[in-house]
């Protein structure tokens, strides 16, 4: 693979210092970096344009959509895949194509949420422990520690029967099992941050302590999290699609994944389509995060790269 | 310890549940399990008897908790150690064969595979693998457990399945540890004199890349193990496999808080179990770490 495509160096020597560009040629900002380099991994690229068309499917669901997600036609009833309908039909006669797009929407929603969820909640725990340590970061990571060590499933499954069934308590039960995960990623990448020279020099002259995390430790310790926020994506999908699947999240006729699934395990000797394709779109959607996330640890990440291209050191 | 006092049953879950009883059966059940008293007391009383080995009495069934985790217990020690083999004898030659030439095709298929196993939701595995070799083929039963001792053939049969969906996805898991391991193995400064030396290269690599790399993959086979024992809910409700998955399940959903605490307070107790087995381990592997 080969290296950042830093900014080229300038024909005449207008830099004025060392490893500075010339205002002439203003470095690209991080994120274009970044895009640039992901656009070169073909896999991670791969990944990013279909998650998009994904996305894209959720947002525009209802015009994309061939017929409605709970029109019911009971003389079309099982129908195997056929151009009329390209997934065929379920018991009910309805659209599997149709309640696969409209599907996506749910379970977008809900992985988004849940991880916006954790994500949030998580890195300002992990933030504030990696920074202040001492007994802030003994009081918080314990707390993490024990919520870390319920199953995941059953912790997900107890929040839900506190709460009752339904996509936004599914968002909620999926968020809290990974605040752990994204509090201790967070920890570990602004302990690594806290004792640069920067953030000493810019305490030394009277930086505050928001102003400090904020500008300097934050945006310095963000690419794991980011690497972090794909991956938990894919799980947080997946995640849904299990607990639709017990009959805990998003409940009938809204079509989840992961409900379609449940409901067509009952059909399976006589109509396979109906639990393939939601199986298969859950498989593309957490296949496509989690490459994106292994691309983007590629970028972001160079010395988790060396040991995972093996390029030796 | 400090995890063990923390980790009993769960305060949090157990105030928040309880609000969703039922105002009569509430206040009978509050009386009877002392969930009147207060909380400190509550949390002392059951941990005392639960060190003399009384888990208390279900809510549901009336059955003891105790007799209750140990009908399901075979099940799930079997699945999970029948997995975690499964997952080995994948992830052990496929991670080491794309270490060893990364890159290649073999490295490339391998990291594909893994991330396929890694994506695959278990529960649509298991419907496919059903459909498959229990309908269309008709080789094997679509479900259920039968013990070892009253009829093996049924068991191992009932078994492959499950074994195979659960290994493959922390095969993958594992797979992604091993390369990364043996890769870094590889790249140490010993086994770069081990070579200079010019041990066959068979040698070196038993010896001192093999042995370096089996730390990380005791850690992660420990890891993956713990979740096997406590998380594969899903999958026992595909193939009908009676577990503490399904138990635990049915507690949540039954607000039966003493086999909920029964089956967390296990969960909890394996997990330290492993993590104790995996250091024990680690001395015996690494005599670096015995000083």
């Amino acid at each position: 693979m080969t290296g950042a495509p830093l900014p080229e160096p300038a024909a005449s020597p207008t830099a004025t210092d060392a490893g500075v560009p010339s205002t002439a040629r203003p470095p690209r900002p991080r994120w274009r970096q970044t895009l640039g380099l992901l656009a070169r991994n073909p896999t991670a690229a791969v990944a990013a344009t279909v998650l998009l068309l994904i996305v894209l499917m959720a947002v525009f669901d209802e015009s994309l959509a061939p017929s409605g997600p709970n029109e019911i036609a009971v003389e079309d009833r099982l129908q195997p895949p056929s151009p009329a309908h390209p997934f065929g039909t379920d018991d009910l006669g309805r659209d599997i194509l149709s309640r696969v797009v409209l599907g996506a929407a749910v379970s977008l929603r809900v992985g988004f949420l849940a991880v916006a969820f954790a994500l949030v909640v998580g890195a300002l725990i992990g933030l504030l422990a990696g920074y202040y340590g001492r007994w802030v970061d003994d009081v918080l990571m314990r707390f993490m520690d024990v919520l870390f060590a319920f199953p995941a499933v059953l912790l997900a499954i107890a929040v839900l029967a506190v709460r009752g069934p339904g996509a936004g308590n599914t968002a909620l039960a999926i968020g809290i099992v990974y605040i752990p995960v994204f509090a201790r990623v967070t920890r570990a990448s602004v302990l690594g941050v806290r004792e640069e020279v920067y953030v000493r020099a810019s305490r030394s002259v009277g930086a505050s302590d928001f102003r400090l995390l904020t500008r300097h430790v934050l945006p310095n310790a963000a690419p794991p999290i980011i690497v972090q926020t794909s991956i938990s994506l894919a799980f947080a999908v997946l995640a849904e699609a299990a607990l639709s699947f017990l009959g805990l999240g998003t409940q009938p006729p809204n079509p989840s994944w992961g409900l379609m699934l449940a409901e067509g395990r009952g059909f399976i000797d006589l109509a396979w389509w109906l639990a393939f394709f939601p199986g298969m779109a859950i498989f593309l959607t957490v296949l496509c995060f989690n490459l994106l996330g292994d691309g983007l640890r590629d970028v972001l990440d160079p010395r988790q790269r060396t040991l995972m291209a093996g390029s030796g050191r | 310890m400090f995890g063990l006092v923390h980790l009993v049953p769960g305060d949090p879950i157990r105030l928040a549940l309880g609000t969703r009883f039922d105002q009569e059966t509430y206040d009978a059940l509050r009386a009877r399990a002392g969930l009147d008293q207060p909380l400190v007391e509550q949390f002392f009383g059951w941990a005392g008897r639960a060190l003399r080995g009384d888990l208390g009495v279900s809510f549901r069934t009336g059955e003891t908790v105790t007799s209750l985790i140990s009908e399901r217990l075979p099940a799930t020690l079997t699945l999970a150690v029948a997995s975690i083999l499964v997952a080995l004898l994948i992830a052990v030659p496929l991670g080491t064969l794309s270490a060893l030439r990364p890159r290649s095709v073999v490295d490339r298929v391998a990291t594909v595979l893994s991330q396929i196993g890694i994506s695959v939701p278990e529960f649509w595995m298991a419907i496919v693998l059903i459909l498959v070799f229990a309908g269309t083929l008709g080789w094997l039963p679509s479900g259920g457990y039968v013990p070892l001792t009253e009829d093996p053939a049924g068991w191992a049969q009932r078994l492959l399945m499950p074994a195979v969906v659960t290994g493959v996805v922390s095969g993958s898991v594992i797979t992604r540890f091993v390369r990364s391991s043996v890769l870094e193995a590889l790249g140490a400064d010993h086994v770069r004199t081990a070579q200079a030396k010019g041990l066959p290269a068979r040698q070196v690599f038993t010896w001192h890349v093999l042995r370096n790399a089996l730390l990380p993959l005791v850690t992660v086979t420990g890891v993956q193990l713990a979740y096997l024992l406590s998380g594969v809910v899903v999958v026992e409700i595909v193939f009908s496999w009676p577990g503490l998955g399904q138990l635990a399940l049915q507690a949540v959903q039954s607000r039966d808080y003493p086999v909920l605490q029964g089956a967390i307070l296990l969960f909890a107790v394996v997990f330290l179990l492993i993590n104790l087995v995996v250091d024990l381990l680690y001395t015996a592997i690494d005599p670096r770490i015995r000083r």
